[in-house]
């Protein structure tokens, strides 16, 4: 227990709150870094993904590289492009984004995928081109899964950008970095809580948007539900379509 | 007028979908594509909006082959009704009938009136017009999907199914409507169902197919129970049973006439009455599907 006073004892000591190296310091730092990945991580792969949602194609391709990129060892990665391309902001940018393709990747292709082919199927017969049929009916109904994949994506990003501290970087990591060298448990304890608030509020903001751009009419009445209610109200619906 | 040349369709995978079709679809008339699954009328009518195209052979319309025109103009200017009404989801109902004529760029104010208009014609209340399909029953959404293959005024109105997936009382609502709707409209309706009695109500023409594509016979209803080209035929329209297979017997100085287990289904009217009791088979084609018999 002593360990959590003192985490909070640190988080509310107001002289951490101040200065070039103070917590709203660092935050800003590690909102700036994830920001900047998912950025480069969203124009990567939700076009990729999208592609492949749309042509079929590619798929297996898809689920394979992801498979790879989830299965790379993060801090090994990082070391390898720090010592291949020097300090700095790139080698770890590199490989955050490689954390976040996966998901973001997966989402996307997914989103479209899931998309019914009937209706896909119709669009196109009743003439939309190609493009039509990607941006009029297949992104809007695939937007909240896509969003699902970034949501997720960014989760996992926040919490490994801490690792980047031991380049040297700023970002939350700094703190836990720095607590451990000088064995300070309270700060290390006291950043990993920022870290956790931050991947939650930023989870929550996300899980609003994906709710957010659900289109009306997919919310309204799930498929199972027009089912059940339309054989109820069948003896009215015919009566009121025959007048 | 459409016109079939031949045509086979082979899918990659070595099925033979369709093989060697020739047909005139006459303009004006519904024409019925009716078989079981498998049958490729499916393929055949895709095939007119070039959704699929074929291996080889020749369509036309009016005189024009269709290979040399752009398949998404082409569409543009067929109506299309499906199964499961292939709603977009995500727009209104009035959005939907109006999908088309925006995307042949006509103003957004003109294609939502004309929408409306449409909604009259197919017998929706405008009110459901804010509507999203998933808040209509299934036989509004199919009405609907009229509507919305109506919307650019084609000259061809295709069907695929479009009444497989409501229930029978709906069902039969919408094939009177339809019914009602070309006596009004005259359009060319090429139309795809596995159910012979709805067939024989809509089709002024009617190919029945076997599996694999080929054709069984191609007639108007009476010609197909009057003379079926073959067993097949004979048995998918089930005129060797049922309510297809009636006789006529004399009672109090009328003609009753008898289903296949002796009950009722109705009165020869207009017709001398028979010497022999047992008599002369009858065809009664659609007869239920059209329920005027008595219980």
């Amino acid at each position: 227990m002593t360990e959590w006073h003192s985490a909070f004892g640190w988080l509310l000591d107001p002289a951490n709150w101040s200065g070039p190296g103070g917590i709203p310091v660092r935050i800003g730092e590690h909102l700036l870094y994830t920001l900047v990945t998912l950025v480069i991580a969203v124009v990567i792969a939700v076009p990729v993904g999208v592609a492949i949602g749309h042509t079929g194609k590619g798929r297996a391709l898809a689920v394979q590289s992801s498979g790879v990129l989830r299965a790379l060892p993060t801090l090994g990665v990082l070391l390898l492009l720090a010592l291949w391309l020097g300090l700095g902001f790139g080698p770890p940018l590199i490989v955050m984004v490689l954390l976040g393709l996966p998901p973001l990747l997966a989402g996307a292709y997914a989103g479209i995928d899931a998309v019914d082919r009937a209706t896909v199927d119709a669009a196109r017969s009743i003439g939309m081109t190609g493009w039509q049929v990607l941006s009029k009916v297949e992104l809007p109904l695939a937007l909240p899964i896509i969003i699902g994949g970034i949501r997720s994506g960014c989760l996992q990003v926040i919490a490994t950008w801490t690792v980047a501290a031991y380049l040297p970087l700023g970002g939350l990591g700094r703190f836990i970095y720095d607590g451990l060298a000088v064995q300070n448990y309270a700060e290390m304890l006291g950043a990993s809580v920022l870290v956790i608030l931050l991947a939650l509020i930023a989870d929550a903001l996300f899980a609003l948007v994906q709710r957010l751009v659900v289109p009306r009419g997919v919310v309204v009445g799930r498929a199972s539900d027009v089912r059940v209610r339309s054989s109820k109200r069948l003896a009215t619906t015919s009566e009121s379509t025959a007048g | 007028m459409i016109e079939f040349r031949s045509v086979t369709k082979q899918f990659p995978d070595g099925t033979v979908a369709v093989r060697e079709f020739s047909l005139v679809i006459p303009s004006r008339r519904i024409t019925v594509l009716a078989g079981s699954s498998g049958s490729g009328k499916t393929t055949i009518l895709r095939m007119i909006n070039r959704m699929v195209d074929p291996s080889s052979g020749a369509i036309e319309i009016d005189g024009a082959d269709i290979s040399t025109l752009e398949p998404v103009r082409l569409r543009r200017g067929i109506g299309y009704v499906m199964q499961n009404s292939g709603l977009l989801p995500h727009r209104k109902v009035v959005d939907n009938i109006a999908t088309v004529p925006l995307l042949r760029g006509e103003k957004r104010k003109d294609a939502r009136a004309r929408a409306l208009d449409l909604m009259d014609t197919v017998g929706l209340d405008r009110a459901l017009a804010d509507r999203y399909p998933s808040q209509l029953s299934g036989g509004q959404q199919q009405r609907v999907g009229v509507a919305r293959g109506l919307a650019v005024d084609p000259n061809i109105l295709l069907m695929d199914e479009p009444f497989g997936a409501v229930d029978p009382l709906v069902r039969a609502e919408l094939q009177q409507e339809l019914l009602r709707l070309q006596h009004d409209l005259g359009k060319t309706v090429v139309f795809v169902t596995h159910d012979i009695d709805e067939a024989f109500l809509l089709g002024d023409q009617v190919v029945i197919f076997k599996p694999g594509g080929v054709v069984a016979q191609i007639g108007t209803p009476q010609q197909i129970l009057a003379e079926p080209a073959d067993e097949f035929v004979t048995r998918f329209v089930g005129a060797d049973r049922g309510k297809r297979a009636l006789h006529v017997r004399s009672e109090g100085g009328r003609d009753v006439v008898l289903d296949a287990d002796g009950r009722p289904a109705g009165v020869l009217v207009g017709a001398a009455p028979t010497r022999d009791e047992a008599g002369a088979a009858a065809a009664a084609p659609g007869a239920s599907a059209q329920g005027d018999r008595p219980r």
